[in-house]
């Protein structure tokens, strides 16, 4: 019988949740890398057993931890001696430093900052990692400030991906509230040289070489928040997802409205539809049906937390604009958590498992498409991220 | 072998239990222990020290002989005490979060 293994990011440490197919009973195993902050971690899909982590401190900066058997034991890459001196530079996994070779053209070193003024380029943490979908060894990290990372030989070092910062446009790009971070990484399995980001708060741009070129990818979006809405630049992007059969048709879950493109982000629409407020972070498609997707829609940016206490995921099965909020075992009153960007995700079972995370520290998880839901964990830290392994 | 105590979490990511002894090539400074420790545990470049400047993190201090060498100049010779073993160098979190 199938399994899944969900993997959780929180504040304090991750944590694993493991069941059969059935998802009914679940193992919870203790905190790993506890005390620290967990921004994200993922599988990689050619091999199951190869998971990445990107663990952070304010005070101890950046590690990145990766496992090759399925979580049960860790290591920092090149943390530890290597036989050969020399093989690969010895405590580099954590190394994240912006090109600025004269090979890259003209290497960026300001982005605005908050007051309007121009600001160095300073490496915070990793918020994303993207596995690659055919090589375990070959992952991508979207780190704050801004830029996107690759490494080839698993997390022992990195390169940035220059050609994004590099574009034309970084000069405008700014933080948002939490910081100017590239938190979505998309790969697209049809055409490898294709691949969508998007940084809050800048937009979202796309490649068709690989990386080495891109383009921002913004039209149709509108922002009232910003001196010229409709601009190329500065749209505070929250998540963006894609279904691997479509991969030109994205979804998107802006600061504020939920957008489409189906021309591969040359064109949004908006599609928020009914819902009773389009300001959300999550945003993610079913494993089988490419029209159907979830938010959960978020009172506003100034609170933070759902409408009237009551904990809702909305799902489209029309890919939007016609939406019908989920109920059944969330709370519907008196909650007031938040459910963050990357914690969200579905599973590829017969009946698609929806899990999603909040900053209340339950994990949900449904095995019926939404339909219904209950709390796999409840009293966990604040949840940053959550994926999902679907296993044989 | 001089002697160095790292914060907890050091601690844990090194794999390492209570405090650590490091061998310095030539003069003993708070630099050249800290080339030291992140030679024999490599897992901790980055995390006192930027990879690149090699500044300290903001969030942390040296402490040796119960002085703050914080703010010291990093090629600054240790005392005698930390250079035969008899005090340790302190790298140490600062309080913060509550």
């Amino acid at each position: 019988m199938s399994k899944v293994r969900v993997l959780v990011g929180t504040h304090k440490g991750a944590f694993i949740l493991t069941s059969d197919g059935k998802r009914k009973n679940w193992e919870v195993s203790e905190p790993l890398f506890a005390g620290w902050e967990i921004y994200h971690m993922k599988g990689s899909p050619a091999d199951p057993n190869r998971i990445y982590a990107s663990q952070t401190s304010g005070w101890f900066g950046q590690i990145i931890q990766r496992s090759s058997d399925g979580g049960k034991s860790w290591e920092t890459p090149g943390g530890e001696k290597t036989p050969t001196p020399g093989e690969f530079p010895s405590g580099a996994s954590n190394k994240f430093v912006y090109d600025v070779s004269a090979q890259t053209g003209k290497p960026l070193t300001t982005h605005q900052w908050y007051d309007g003024t121009q600001h160095p380029w300073e490496f915070k943490r990793v918020w994303h990692l993207e596995p690659s979908l055919t090589d375990p060894d070959t992952v991508y990290a979207g780190v704050e400030d801004a830029a996107l990372f690759k490494s080839t030989n698993g997390a022992q070092t990195w390169q940035e991906l220059a050609g994004l910062r590099g574009h034309g446009t970084g000069s405008k790009w700014g933080p948002g509230a939490g910081g100017m971070g590239l938190h979505s990484i998309l790969l697209d399995a049809k055409n490898p040289q294709r691949m969508y980001i998007a940084i809050s708060a800048a937009g979202s741009f796309r490649t068709d070489d690989g990386g080495t070129t891109w383009k921002p990818i913004n039209k149709g979006l509108r922002s009232n928040y910003i001196p010229d809405p409709e601009a190329e630049i500065g749209h505070c992007v929250h998540h963006i997802a894609l279904h691997q059969s479509r991969p030109d048709v994205v979804f998107m879950q802006k600061h504020w409205d939920v957008m489409r493109t189906d021309n591969a982000g040359d064109q949004w629409t908006e599609v928020s539809g009914n819902l009773p407020t389009d300001f959300g972070f999550v945003i993610d498609v079913h494993a089988h049906e490419p029209e159907t997707i979830y938010v959960v829609p978020i009172k506003s940016d100034g609170h933070h937390f759902p409408i009237d206490g009551k904990l809702q995921v909305y799902r489209s099965r029309t890919g939007g604009n016609e939406w019908e909020p989920l109920t059944k075992g969330l709370p519907q009153r008196d909650c007031y958590v938040n459910v963050l960007r990357d914690a969200m995700a579905i599973d590829s079972l017969d009946s698609c498992g929806v899990y999603f995370g909040t900053t209340g520290g339950q994990v949900y998880c449904s095995s019926d498409s939404g339909d219904t839901w209950t709390p796999i964990v409840e009293n966990l830290p604040a949840v940053f991220s959550v994926e999902v392994q679907t296993l044989p | 072998m001089i002697r160095v105590v790292l914060p907890a979490h050091l601690r844990t990511l090194a794999r390492v239990d209570g405090e650590v002894q490091v061998e310095v090539d030539g003069e003993a400074t708070i630099g050249s222990v800290l080339d030291a420790l992140e030679d024999r545990y490599p897992v901790l470049r980055g995390t006192i020290r930027d990879h690149v400047t090699r500044e300290r993190r903001a969030f942390l201090r040296y402490f040796v002989c119960a002085e703050d060498w914080s703010l010291e100049p990093p090629g600054k010779l240790l005392p005698e005490a930390v250079v035969t073993g008899a005090e340790p160098v302190f790298v140490i979190g600062a309080i913060a979060g509550g």
